[in-house]
Parts: C-alpha cells; structure tokens; sequence
C-alpha cells in the first residue's frame, strides 16, 4: 500500500527524472523496477540512474563540443555541468530523502498502535465504571477491551496523584528523584506486572492476550487511583483500610473473574488468580504506606518491617515526640 | 539519427541551460516567473549577508509575538501557522532555573533538578503529541509541540509570582496567595492550549485530547506550587 500511494502522489516514484531525462522510450525502464516497493533495491536504482546521467552529460558534452558556438567556449561547458551536477545532486538528495522516510515508515509507523486508540469518551467512562464491577459470570470467556488509551491515561494519573502524596508527606528520596520514582514505580508495575500474569497465562494456557492483559490491569488501576486520592487528603487509617479492601478488592474482583473466566483447570485459575490478587492489593498496600506521612510514631513503630528499600529518615517532630506513657503501650500492642 | 538522439538529449535539458530554445517555437507573452521555491531560495540565500542583530531582532519578535497569542488565546492560526521551537525552549529553560534552589538541607535531592524539568516537559509534550496524533488529529507534530511548549508562559510568571511572594515569606497566606495564582495560571494554560489543538480533533474526542493536556499543566503547576526555598 505504501509504494501505491506514494506511487499515487506524483504518478512514478522516479516522475521527475522521467520528465527531464528521457522523453518517454526509457521510462518503462526505471518505471517497472521500482513500482515494487519492496525490492529493497533502491541502491541499485540509484546506482543505474547516476550511471545514465552520466552518461547523459557525457552525451551533451559531445554534443556541444561540436556545436560551433561552443567552440573553445569552455566556460559554457562548465555552466551546462555545474547546472546537470546540481540537479543531480537535488536528485540524490530527493532519492535519499524517499528511502529514508519509506524505511521510517516502515519502522517507526505509529498508525500501528492507532487501532488501540479508538475509542469515544463515552466509552472510556463507561470501562472505568466497570473495572469496579466484578461479572459473575465465569463459564464463558468474558469481553476485554483492547485499548490502551485508558491504561495509559489512569497510569500517569496514577503517577501525578503519587507526586502529591509524595510532596505532602515530605518523603526523603535519596537515591533518585520523586518525579522519577513515581514514574518508575507506575509504570514498572503496570507493564511489569502485566508482563508476568501474561507469561503465566502462557504457561499454563489460558486464552488472554498480551493487550488484552495490559488493557486489564491498567483498568485495575482505577481503584488505586480513588483510594489513593482519598486517602493522601483524608489521613485516616482505618478509612484507608475499609477503602483498601473495599475499592482494591472489587477491582481485584473484576480483573480475577475475567481470568478466571478464560482459565481451565484448578491449578492454573489458582496461580494466575492468586498471584495477580495479591500483587494488586499489596502493590496498593505499599503505595499507601511508602509514599505517605505517618503522623503517630506509634504505626511507624508497628509497620517497622513492611518498609520498602527508601529509606526513612527518623524526623525530629518536636510536637509529635512519644511520651513515656504511649511508650509504655508499645510493648502491649507488639504483643498483640 | 545520431543528430536526432542528441536533440533528444538536449532537450530536457531545455530549461536548464540558457544554451538554446528550439527555433520553431515563437517565443512570445511576458516572462513573469512565480514566485516559488526558486525564489524563496534566493531569499535565503539574501539574509545570510544581514547583520546578526537584524536576525535575532526578527526571531525574538516572532517569538513576542506568539507570546501574545498566548497571553490573548482567540482562535487564530498564527500560532500553527508558523510554528517554531524557540519560545518553548526560552520558556522551559527559564521555568527550569526558576525552579533551581530548591532544597530543604543540601541532602534533600527530591525536588526537581533542571534536568528533571526539561524531561518532563519535552517527553510530556511529545506524548501528548503522540496521543493526539493516535486519536485521529489533523495536526503536524512540531506544531503541536510548540503550542504546548508556548502554553507554559502563565505558569512560567505564576513560577516568577511564586518566587517574589515567597520573598516576603512562606506562611499559610502566602501558600494561599501561591495557590491562588497557580490554579489561575493553570487554568490559563489549558484552556490556552485546547484553544489551538482541540479545533484540530473530531468533534467527539475533544475531551481524550483535552484530559492528557491537563494532567500535564497539572503536573507543572504542582511542581511550581510546591516549590519551597532553600533556608
């Protein structure tokens, strides 16, 4: 399609040498072989056209050395040549030009990915409103989207809300910058994850494919997004946790059921499901704990070892400093 | 023959060469040449001999220009029209330099180097391009870069504003104040932005292109809100 079309735009890949150099009985020539786009043989192409100009400007050289205007008028000579070097030249240039920009279609063609994109805005808000909805129904392998404009757009939403967590809570970043850590952290689980639920699925044969996982998951998203909007205002665990196992669990629910649904056989439906279950809930989990203020020393002490690799710097919070009664009670709840 | 093959020869090479035009045709009418590529060659050409002060001075107010644009976003296409990428350039860089300094305590390496700034806008804006493009619009890629790019001028003097008011000090009125002319210039940029791209979606994907662009100038807004002094 792509040498048709260029083709179409000026009716012969090679037009302007055609209307120049040879007045009609060479052109099938250089027409035929490079119609064919994917010949590949450009090079060639080119190689032959620069031998006929050649040629061609040694013709007319002869030519005009027997002209009798042109006689020991050697400056017109240089004229015609310097005149047949740069079109030449233009023509390599314009060659040169073609070949690259077919080779970076080829390549770096985003119309491949357009089909992924087309989507309506009603569409969108009707797929978010269902991620947090599980279906029931398990025995028939359920309808996934494939599109992976939502995805894309609730990951960077998921990164900006992150940034704002982050900077409300002052977390201390020492290796790494916030902005690269959020963006690291979303996206790494989103095509991290999807990547490995998608390679267990192929291990144990389930009917899902690669988009159709990313699609999935980036939906999934949509519950962390609202918990984790919530919660980075309203500083209030117990909320956190109800919103944790409320919103976490029915999208958890949903991209479960899904997978179920297109799993056979006992084993597989409990790894795949398992697996993604708990990476979901616990990825919300950490995003929670990792990037949030801790008010009370009291849960600093207590979530002591679900710390993740950033470290914490022990601030000194004058205002919020145990006093030895709370300190007594530590030991009780560790107990517990 | 031979005469006949170099009369063949010769003759597309007609144009070029002011050696001869064929006998038989009469040669009348006025000889107007258009004024086309040829032309805008030797234009070129012309203002390499100008004083670099002349072109500066021609680019800068280029630039001032579409400054103005932005500041009064009416839907015109100069904006499109003659895009150009030194007005998103100037304005990322001054946006990044703004935006140095601020560190807590020298360990504090979490706000945004210049490095960081940079990144974030040009790889926001080219996925905001590239997203645009996906949905089906009508235009060209450094077009779209450098709307985004000249949409940042109000959060650019919000940042300037932030850095004054922070001056005379960072309670709780300033932080109201700082929010206040964020939010203000935020709102600016986007509805400055979709002011150019959305006229170039289909009618019922204005809000796919629209939310990208927003999360955008929300996150530069938010870098520009919470940037604190060093002490």
């Amino acid at each position: 399609t792509m040498s048709a079309g260029s083709g179409n735009k000026n009716t012969e890949p090679w037009g302007s040498f055609d209307d120049n150099l040879i007045q009609g009985s060479g052109s099938a020539v250089i027409d035929m072989e490079n119609m064919d786009d994917t010949s590949g043989s450009s090079f060639e192409d080119m190689g032959e056209l620069h031998q006929r100009m050649k040629e061609e400007e040694e013709v007319t050289e002869e030519a005009a050395a027997t002209e009798d205007h042109e006689d020991g008028e050697f400056l017109g000579m240089k004229g015609l040549k310097g005149q047949l070097g740069r079109q030449v030249a233009d023509e390599v240039w314009q060659a040169g030009k073609r070949q690259a920009s077919r080779a970076f279609n080829l390549y770096a063609n985003i119309d491949i990915l357009r089909p992924y994109f087309d989507v309506e805005p009603v569409q969108v808000r009707s797929r978010l409103m269902e991620s947090m909805i599980p279906v029931r129904m398990i025995n028939f392998p359920q309808k996934i989207a494939g599109e992976l404009y939502g995805p894309l757009m609730l990951v960077f939403t998921l990164v900006a809300i992150l940034l704002h967590g982050m900077k409300t809570s002052d977390t201390i970043i020492r290796e790494g910058t916030l902005m690269g850590t959020a963006i690291g952290t979303c996206f790494g689980y989103w095509l991290g994850v999807s990547s490995f639920i998608y390679f267990l699925a192929y291990l144990v044969n389930a009917q899902i494919t690669m988009l159709q996982m990313l699609s999935l998951l980036g939906y999934g998203l949509f519950g962390h997004c609202v918990v984790l909007l919530v919660s980075y205002n309203i500083h209030f665990h117990f909320l956190f946790y109800v919103l944790w196992l409320l919103c976490g669990g029915l999208s958890t629910l949903r991209m479960v059921a899904a997978l179920l649904s297109r799993t056979v056989g006992q084993t597989p439906r409990l790894l795949l499901c398992g697996t993604l279950s708990v990476l979901h809930m616990l990825f919300l989990l950490y995003l929670h704990f990792a990037y949030h203020k801790i008010v009370e020393g009291l849960l600093d002490s207590l979530e002591g070892p679900n710390m993740v690799p950033m470290q914490r710097v022990a601030r000194d919070v004058p205002e919020l400093t145990i006093n030895a009664t709370v300190r007594s009670l530590v030991p009780l709840l560790r107990a517990h | 023959m031979a005469t006949a093959a170099e009369e063949e020869a010769n003759r597309p090479f007609a144009g070029l060469s002011d050696v001869s035009i064929s006998e038989d045709i009469p040669v009348e009418g006025d000889i107007s040449v258009p004024v086309g590529p040829s032309a805008r060659r030797d234009d070129e050409f012309s203002t390499l001999d100008e004083p670099v002060k002349e072109t500066v001075l021609r680019d800068l107010r280029a630039v001032g220009k579409k400054f103005v644009h932005v500041l009064y976003p009416k839907r015109s296409t100069a904006l499109l029209r003659d895009w150009d990428l030194w007005g998103p350039l100037l304005l990322c860089v001054t946006l990044a330099l703004l935006l140095q300094g601020g560190a807590a305590d020298s360990d504090y390496q979490g706000g945004p180097q210049f490095a960081e700034v940079f990144v974030i806008v040009w790889f926001g804006s080219i996925i905001i391009t590239i997203n645009s493009k996906l949905l089906g619009g009508t235009i060209s890629f450094f077009q779209s870069l450098c709307v985004l790019g000249y949409c940042i001028l109000p959060l650019t003097v919000a940042m300037a504003v932030c850095r004054i008011v922070l001056v005379a000090g960072s309670g709780s009125v300033s932080f109201a104040v700082r929010l206040v002319v964020v939010t203000a210039s935020f709102g600016w940029s986007t509805f400055a932005s979709t002011a150019f791209l959305a006229d170039s979606q289909p009618a019922n994907r204005k809000a796919l292109v629209v939310y990208p662009v927003f999360l955008f100038y929300f996150v530069i807004g938010w870098m520009v809100l919470t940037f604190s002094p060093s002490q």
